[in-house]
């Protein structure tokens, strides 16, 4: 640290105080957002603390609700054996997997979708002046450690799903597991910061982001031949979600993919994840752009 | 009397046109509606094709149990929305103290803006999808306009129960200095016992019947049977009717022992 | 201007407005909210911002601060251009939006001033130097261990100012800050901010609608009007401009009945409204001797008295012009 410069005094001495930039050591602009979303994620969690029986009813409250999820395919397989040809435990890692990877996106910027309403209170402007990337702040907004619940229980049924199922394990399927749960959260992110852009033009559309997220994990949850070709073809190849767990989870599972895509498919969610952020972060700048030519 | 029946009513045409200027947002939500309907139509078929008859429904009548709950999502405020964030924002600002002084009764005022959201949810919300989903699968939808009418009815009283229900949860701020936790909580009791997630009769053994009794199969299940026909004849249509009545009494009078104890509460603290 | 912090050279701002005119039709149409302003603010002046609402003050603090970018002209504040280097000008400016605050709700307050340390990487000590200044100039004091929720609006107002000045920004930029406040928070707010630009030769400029603001803090004001600059110069240069002179206070008298317009010395009618009459005096001078005198040779009923007011400064202008 250097020296802090003696407090100039009046009118004409300004040459200390203007270098405050000199001093300033940054790094890319990745780096500041990592930092400041850090920063302003940690005031989040110290205020939620204030309210400590409101944070564990809805820790344990968002744990639940997702479960019940689960619970839904738990009755419905007391009246089969089979659901698309896969097994109570087979939809249970797919369930258990994609449940994790939305709680993680979710918990990491799940609250992006409240820009309309920063936008139209006002309140992002208080967020531009701020020497931190918009994207860092508006992702830490509110964030909300009770979505850890459903976290955890996406991993507790995942767990459960692996050690009930006998699974021909190799090497690249022991990566494939914690690879898929990582990889698919980065993808719904993606989705998330595509929606978020989008509110700069529609307003309060955040539900039409929530059908790719929230309706996308549902879908993901039950076996891909359920479906139909089509809406297979469309998560696949345009909203890549089938990146998300089908593909590595089938793969695992020692099953052929529905659309006849070969075996090391299986192993592009990374790619697929690092490929998506390119048009979510394009859209989100020109998102701010048009905020900041327009205003509202 | 007449004039207090006015007053409801203009304050459910408030309510309504409230709803009906958030354009985007209902089209948003429509959007929203329709996937979940396609994804979870998909799934019963699977659920279906194994176990014909599943729940005594067809396949056909099953669809239809996917679509019309999503037709009646948003008006019943099934997966939350709805007014008790707002009753406990006003809570918690002390503005309900001027609530209170109003020359009218804080339950049935605030009773009759949600029906009015929920008046224009149904329309607003509730008609593309199904329509969506009419085209898209072959559904079980009655042709005996009897049988839209005691439907109808049906609804009225699922969303009279849905009111008293979070009628009590947004209260609860009088007590708690932030609801999050419990709207979580009641959300999650709704979307469960409701028949949102399945539909209650595939719930197995003496649990499904114990959850068919519980005030929540009122918010949709019924519903949904008074529409498929389930409860054939004038006795079976007059018992879910009674069924939901019945609840319907008892949540607003809970309500009712709630919302007064609160203002004790507040006449104590001196609002 | 050699040392010019802040310059404008015809900035525009124009937006694209889509009115609803039918139930299906939409017309655009644009509107210049900032219509070609050129100014220049020195290094160290305090300058008062005023105009009615909608004339394009907001507009321009949000160009100025990075928020908005300029549809035309040249905009320079510290040597940068605030649209393209927001986050650089970030620490060299100081922002308070008088009906938003940047503290944390639910947080003792001195938590969001350690965050505005990290988040602008203000050395510790400089940081220190720079609280402990502001709490005692504010009195923070007593307030750093109070969660903002509990502060009443005048605490929070100061809570934000101080909130602003951590990293030493060479300009502050303040958007109504005594809207709402007390007498006693506003006369705290005005001293800080006179002592601030002094001491420390801290640029200020401030939009506000409340006369005393400007004239208990600025030696220069600008008014704007339709996104066009009408007026820039000393406050009692409005004179000139066409506005009455010095600030008059106006003293409004209830008589017993219609009677010609009185005669008092230090004062003038300005105004007969059946029993009510408007009496101009200046500002500076008290309004209790006037009473006293009224009151001595009139049969009076009601009175009071009304500060100026910027929309009043403005009316006028446009009245002299006219």
């Amino acid at each position: 640290m250097e020296a802090v410069p003696a407090r100039p005094r009046g009118l004409a001495v300004d040459v200390g105080r203007a270098p405050a930039e000199g001093r300033i050591r940054r790094g890319g602009p990745v780096r500041e957002g990592l930092r400041g979303y850090r920063l302003i994620v940690g005031m989040w969690i110290r205020s939620t603390m204030t309210y400590r029986t409101s944070f564990v009813l809805t820790t344990v409250g968002h744990a639940a609700i997702t479960l019940l999820d689960f619970v839904a395919i738990y009755i419905m397989f007391s009246h089969v054996d089979a659901l698309g040809g896969f097994t109570l435990p087979e939809i249970a890692l797919l369930y258990g997997s994609c449940s994790a990877s939305l709680g993680l996106a979710d918990m990491l910027l799940g609250n992006t979708d409240r820009i309309g309403a920063r936008i139209r209170d006002g309140s992002l402007d208080t967020m531009l002046v701020r020497p931190v990337p918009v994207l860092a702040q508006v992702a830490a907004d509110r964030f909300a450690l009770r979505r850890l619940g459903r976290i955890g229980q996406g991993l507790g049924v995942m767990g459960w799903a692996l050690w009930t199922l006998d699974v021909d394990w190799t090497a690249g399927k022991v990566l494939l597991v914690p690879g898929m749960v990582l990889a698919g959260a980065a993808i719904f992110a993606a989705v998330m910061v595509t929606g978020a852009a989008f509110q700069f033009v529609t307003g309060d559309a955040a539900e039409v982001q929530n059908s790719f997220t929230y309706g996308g994990c549902t879908m993901l949850q039950y076996p891909p031949t359920v479906f139909a070709k089509d809406l297979l073809r469309g998560v696949t190849f345009v909203v890549p979600l089938a990146f998300v767990n089908w593909l590595p989870a089938l793969h695992v599972l020692g099953r052929p993919d529905p659309l006849g895509l070969p075996g090391w498919v299986a192993y592009l969610s990374p790619l697929v994840a690092f490929v998506v952020f390119l048009p979510a972060s394009l859209a989100w700048r020109a998102g701010v752009r048009s905020y900041r030519s327009t205003g509202s | 009397m007449r004039r207090r029946v006015r007053l409801y009513l203009a304050v459910a045409a408030g309510g309504f046109r409230r709803y009906a200027t958030y354009g985007t947002a209902t089209a948003a939500g429509v959007f929203t509606n329709t996937v979940f309907g396609f994804i979870v139509a998909y799934t019963y078929i699977a659920l279906w094709d194994e176990r014909p008859g599943l729940g005594g429904y067809d396949q056909a009548q099953a669809l239809t149990f996917v679509w019309v709950s999503q037709s009646l999502l948003a008006a019943g405020a099934l997966i939350g929305g709805g007014f008790q964030e707002e009753l406990q924002e006003r809570i918690r600002t002390g503005d309900i103290a001027v609530d209170l002084y109003r020359p009218a009764d804080l339950q049935m005022w605030w009773l009759a803006a949600d029906l009015g959201r929920a008046g224009f949810q149904l329309l607003g919300r509730g008609v593309v999808p199904l329509v969506a989903g009419a085209l898209a699968f072959p559904l079980a939808l009655p042709v005996d306009p009897l049988r839209w009418l005691l439907f109808l009815v049906s609804v009225l009283l699922a969303l009279v129960v849905s009111f008293a229900l979070r009628y009590m949860v947004g209260l609860v701020a009088f007590w708690l200095m932030d609801g999050a936790g419990v709207n979580i909580m009641a959300t999650v009791t709704s979307i469960f016992f409701s028949g949102m997630l399945l539909p209650l009769t595939v719930f197995p053994g003496g649990f499904g019947e114990f959850v068919r009794a519980l005030p929540w199969s009122a918010m949709l299940q019924v519903p949904l049977d008074v529409l498929l026909g389930r409860h054939a004849g004038a006795g079976g249509a007059a018992e879910a009717l009674g069924f939901q009545a019945g609840w319907a009494l008892v949540l607003l009078g809970a309500g009712r022992l709630l919302q007064s104890a609160a203002t004790r509460k507040v006449v104590v603290q001196g609002g | 201007m050699a040392d010019a912090l802040i310059s404008l050279d015809g900035v525009e701002k124009v937006f694209d407005v889509r009115r609803r005119v039918s139930l299906m039709r939409r017309e655009k149409h644009r509107v210049r909210a900032v219509d070609g302003i050129s100014f220049e603010v020195a290094r160290g002046e305090m300058v008062g911002y005023i105009g009615p609402n909608g004339a394009g003050k907001s507009t321009t603090i949000k160009m100025l601060t990075g928020i908005l970018t300029p549809s035309g002209g040249r905009l320079r504040v510290a040597g940068i251009d605030p649209a393209r280097e927001r986050m650089r000008l970030a620490h060299r400016i100081g922002v308070v939006f008088g009906q938003r605050t940047t503290l944390w709700w639910d947080l003792p307050l001195k938590d969001s001033y350690g965050l505005m340390r990290r988040l602008y990487r203000v050395p510790r000590a400089r940081f220190e130097e720079n609280l402990e200044r502001c709490v005692d100039r504010l009195d923070l004091a007593e307030l750093l261990d109070v969660p903002v929720r509990q502060l009443s609006l005048g605490q929070r107002m100061r809570g934000d100012i101080a909130a602003a000045l951590l990293h030493d920004p060479e300009v502050l930029y303040l958007d109504e800050p005594t809207i709402g406040l007390d007498v006693v928070s506003k006369a705290k707010v005005r001293g800080f901010l006179r002592q601030l630009n002094e001491e420390l030769g801290t640029t200020v400029l401030l939009t506000t609608h409340d006369l005393q603001d400007i004239e208990q803090l600025c030696e220069r004001v600008m008014v704007i009007d339709h996104g066009r600059l009408m007026y820039d110069g000393p406050l009692g240069g409005l004179h000139t401009a066409g506005a009455v002179g010095e600030s008059e206070r106006t003293l409004v008298v209830d008589l017993e009945r219609e009677l010609a317009p009185i005669s008092v010395a230090g004062a003038r009618v300005v105004k007969v409204e059946g029993p009510r009459q408007w009496l101009a005096f200046p500002a500076g001078a008290s309004a209790a001797p006037l009473v006293a005198a009224v009151a001595a040779d009139y049969p009076l009923v009601d009175l009071s008295v009304r500060e100026p007011d910027i929309e009043d400064v403005i009316a006028r202008m446009y009245a002299g012009r006219g």
